[in-house]
């Protein structure tokens, strides 16, 4: 497939920005945003979450129609109001959900949309024989007749792209795509990125893992509340230097805990299993065991029964099978518990989900400090303004939380205000047992190092903590113990002390076992 | 749906619905031949002249009671569809309080057991579906709607049957004693020495307001409130806080049942003095559209229940004013006023949003 010789020429950019800016209502996604890219390249855009990396790749890909400046495609100007208008430019996309029907089979959603004719065998033949050929030039083997429904992520991923260059993209945007995936499948993916681009493809990245973009780009941007405020060689840079950029300062590197002596067992687990609705296992003979002053991590692919383990520590979610005992109670299928008699046995919840779960995003900052804590809300079965402020002043100083207005609705705040008027609720008051479901998920990097040092301080006071995330350098950085989940069963418990993300990502995988500890 | 501003939500968007309601209720006017301004002003007159106001207010009573009924239950995000039927059970609870204990008891203290027979027979009505929707997962919009049903034919049976007056053959039940009942105004005016019309407000009214005063402190006050708001937002929020979100479903369900019921103090106690078929006559009904356009608040639903009852009262003077506007064509135009300010409630948010507020930013 030769389309390298496009009316571009050679040498000029493949994709041209030049002043484009997108606003919604009163913020500025995008402005004044002046980017080439050039092909046979694989570039980069980073920036934190809201830095609008994602509004500017929907802006390339016609989700989005820029309110000022132009696009240029191959050096011809593109007017693109829908993605269709970018699919005809030669642009696609791999959105961070994944757009597949789970089930129809590879082949089904490959061709969805253009079947070509009213009998479907016509079309079929041809498209089979096309996507083999696609799949063995980049390398991204899959099953044509396998059902999406049974496919690991990873694979999952593969036949997006596979959709998109299907559809003829030469410039292909992938948003965030390892957010989901292993260590060794982000390998594999970026393995099949390169054959994009040695195909003479362009590969646009949106991502805010800095490692990776070391790893695999030729060209960084760097975004910043809606501006670019750099482009850099990914030869000629240092994620320092990009972290740096990306926040606007200096970027402190979290230390290492000490890994002090842990204390007495707290809460265990034991046996648990569970099902859900469907009868499906999500979990199966997890037992575990929490300590004081210490942080237990728990890693994982998203979806491997660390959710279903949160909930039923917590008691959302009712013992099914084993038992979990905690200051003194026994908790079994026969013996359930309610989150509110978790609660007063000193258990708080960082609960993954923090808008649809850890807050009332209606409710104003100052309601939602007392949310699970009545006794702060006023005295006896009445609610009082003046108590809930007494209770939420001091959060917000604790937690620096902006704006600091008790009063303002959660919706109001960022993502990482929001979380801190989680963490700051669930904080106070040093609970026994602290379950932290992905603490700095959407999270600005300035503020995932207040949450670490925090996490570390309550840890030092005393607390039992055990830290959910699927950020693997999250739980390097804080975990004193690592136990790996794989297929809702525990696939190992190493000490965090000399762990490395290789052999994590094996026992993610189900590769290898770790050894009790 | 685009968010509005709390003074657009609840100030401009009313208004802007009712401007549109009265505008396509001149159509129809126009339409068989009248002014529009000719039939409003007989409108108003009818609702707001010294003769006729205590007709509105009687009638706004109805509608505040329904009204406030569905905001409550609607705090927790249910949609109790059922006040009509609670309505009827009211009444139920107030007509066999009276015949019952009339012969036993003073008149006062059966007014007294009447008004709680009306709250606990409505809350009871209510509480079945809140159970089944709460423990059983039947949903609340279909079961109140069943039960709307069951009531009804519970009063057919009951009033053409076992609780007939003696020796008639229309379904009611036989007058209260002269002592049991709510009081009209006109004659408490009196008692103070103030002539006022002849009217069939009553004491229900000032209990209305009470009941308004009552469900603000109850919504915004107290935890019981918060724990409504907060299921009514995220329910998983409520459950990870740990409010017991089954029970607050039924203790919501029974407080909204409560007070759909006591739209029957105004009808049976206030009014008829007597149980008759089909008193609850749509304000159970009418009452899910007050509540919209109140905005679920308390205040809101004390405005629109005052402009519905207005609509009632001033609508029935059309009727006698002008030959080409029938009492079916009241109903028209007081139907026109639910449809745009209840079903089509928002179907000028996003035009609002675009008109008023990209104009206050100055578009970049």
């Amino acid at each position: 497939m030769d389309r390298n010789g496009g009316p571009g020429g050679a040498g000029g950019p493949a994709v041209r920005l030049r002043g484009v800016a997108k606003r919604f209502g009163a913020v500025l996604a995008n402005e004044d945003v002046d980017l080439d890219i050039l092909p046979g390249t694989v570039h980069g855009i980073v920036g934190e979450n809201g830095a609008g990396k994602s509004t500017l790749a929907s802006i390339i890909y016609g989700l989005y129609t820029a309110d000022r400046g132009s696009i240029e495609i191959d050096g011809r100007p593109a007017v693109l109001r829908s993605p269709a208008d970018a699919i005809a430019h030669g642009v696609g996309m791999v959105h961070q959900h994944f757009m597949l029907v789970p089930t129809f089979t590879v082949l089904e959603n490959v061709m969805l949309g253009m079947e070509g004719g009213f009998r479907l065998r016509s079309g079929e033949a041809d498209i089979r024989a096309r996507l083999e050929g696609l799949s063995r030039a980049h390398g991204l083997e899959v099953d044509p007749d396998a059902l999406v429904d049974d496919l690991p992520v990873g694979l999952r991923q593969r036949v997006e792209i596979l959709k998109a260059l299907f559809r003829g993209a030469r410039i292909l945007i992938l948003d965030e795509p390892t957010g989901v995936l292993t260590p060794d499948e982000t390998d594999r993916l970026f393995t099949v990125l390169r054959a994009v681009r040695g195909a003479g493809g362009v590969v646009v990245l949106i991502t805010h893992k800095l490692r990776e973009v070391m790893a695999v780009c030729d060209t960084v941007s760097v975004m910043r509340r809606g501006r670019l405020v750099g482009q850099r060689g990914a030869a000629d840079t240092t994620t320092g230097e990009l972290a740096e950029l990306m926040v606007g300062r200096k970027v402190g590197q979290a230390a290492r805990p000490s890994g002090g002596a842990a204390g007495t067992p707290v809460l265990g687990a034991s046996g648990l299993g569970w099902k859900n609705a469907a009868g499906a296992v999500r979990l199966q003979g997890v037992d575990l065991e929490l300590r004081a002053g210490e942080i237990l991590g728990l890693a994982g692919v998203s979806g491997n029964g660390q959710s279903e383990l949160l909930d039923i520590l917590s008691a959302m979610s009712p013992v099914q099978e084993g038992h979990v005992e905690f200051a003194g109670r026994r908790i079994n299928a026969a013996h359930p518990a309610t989150p509110a008699e978790m609660r007063a046995l000193g258990l708080a919840h960082v609960p993954e989900d923090r808008q649809q779960r850890g807050l009332v995003l209606p409710f104003e900052a100052r309601e939602n400090a007392v949310l699970g804590r009545p006794e702060s809300a006023g005295p006896g079965p009445w609610t009082s303004g003046a108590a809930m402020q007494a209770h939420t002043e001091p959060l917000i100083a604790r937690f620096d939380i902006r704006p600091p207005d008790p009063r303002l609705p959660a919706a109001g705040f960022s993502g990482g205000n929001q979380q801190k008027i989680v963490l700051a609720r669930e904080f106070d008051g040093a609970p026994r047992v602290l379950l932290l479901g992905q603490p700095t998920r959407g999270v600005d990097i300035g503020t995932i190092e207040t949450i670490h040092a925090q996490v570390q301080a309550l840890k030092e006071r005393g607390s039992a903590i055990l830290l959910v995330s699927t950020e693997l350098d999250e739980i390097l950085a804080l975990a004193d113990r690592i136990m790996v989940m794989n297929g809702g069963r525990i696939a190992g418990v190493v000490p965090a002390k000399g762990a490395t993300p290789r052999q994590l990502g094996l026992m993610m995988t189900g590769a290898a076992e770790g050894g009790a500890v | 749906m685009t968010a509005l501003p709390r003074w657009l939500d609840t100030g401009v968007l009313p208004v802007v619905n009712l401007a549109l309601a009265l505008l396509a209720a001149a159509v129809v006017v126009a339409l068989v031949g009248e002014h529009p301004l000719d039939v409003f002003a007989v409108l108003l007159q009818g609702a707001f002249a010294p003769g006729s106001i205590g007709y509105t207010l009687y009638y706004a009573t109805n509608f505040i009671f329904t009204g406030l009924a569905a905001a409550l239950a609607f705090q927790a995000r249910l949609f109790n569809i059922g006040a009509e039927g609670q309505a009827m059970l009211g009444g139920l609870g107030v007509a066999l309080a009276c015949l019952s204990l009339e012969p036993v008891l003073p008149g006062a203290l059966v007014t007294v057991v009447a008004i709680v027979g009306a709250a606990l027979f409505g809350a009871a009505w209510a509480v079945v579906p809140g159970w089944l929707q709460a423990y059983r997962g039947s949903h609340i919009v279909i079961t109140t709607i069943m039960f709307n049903f069951l009531a009804s034919g519970l009063m057919v049976w009951l009033l053409s049957g076992p609780m007939m007056r003696p020796g008639q053959g229309s379904p009611q039940t036989r007058l209260f004693d002269e002592a049991v009942r709510l009081p009209a105004v006109h004659d408490l005016l009196r008692g103070l020495g103030f002539e006022a019309a002849r009217s069939p407000l009553n004491l229900s009214f000032p209990f209305a307001l009470l009941a308004c005063a009552a469900v603000w402190v109850l919504i915004w006050r107290t935890k019981f409130g918060y724990a409504l708001r907060a299921i009514g937002h995220s329910e998983e929020a409520a459950r990870y806080a740990g409010i017991p979100v089954r029970r607050a479903v039924v203790v919501a369900m029974a407080l909204s049942g409560a007070l759909a019921g006591c739209m029957a103090l105004n009808e049976v106690l206030g009014v008829q003095h007597k149980l008759v078929l089909n008193f609850s006559a749509g304000y159970g009904f009418t009452g899910i559209a007050v509540a919209l356009m109140g905005r679920n608040h308390p205040l809101g639903i004390l405005a629109a229940g005052l402009l519905f009852g207005a609509l009632f009262q001033g609508g029935a003077e059309l009727n006698f004013e002008f030959e080409t506007i029938t009492h079916e064509l009241a109903l028209v135009i007081q139907g026109l006023v639910i449809l745009f300010s209840g079903a089509l409630a928002y179907m000028f948010t996003p035009w609002l949003a675009r008109l008023l507020l990209v104009r206050s930013t100055g578009r970049g």
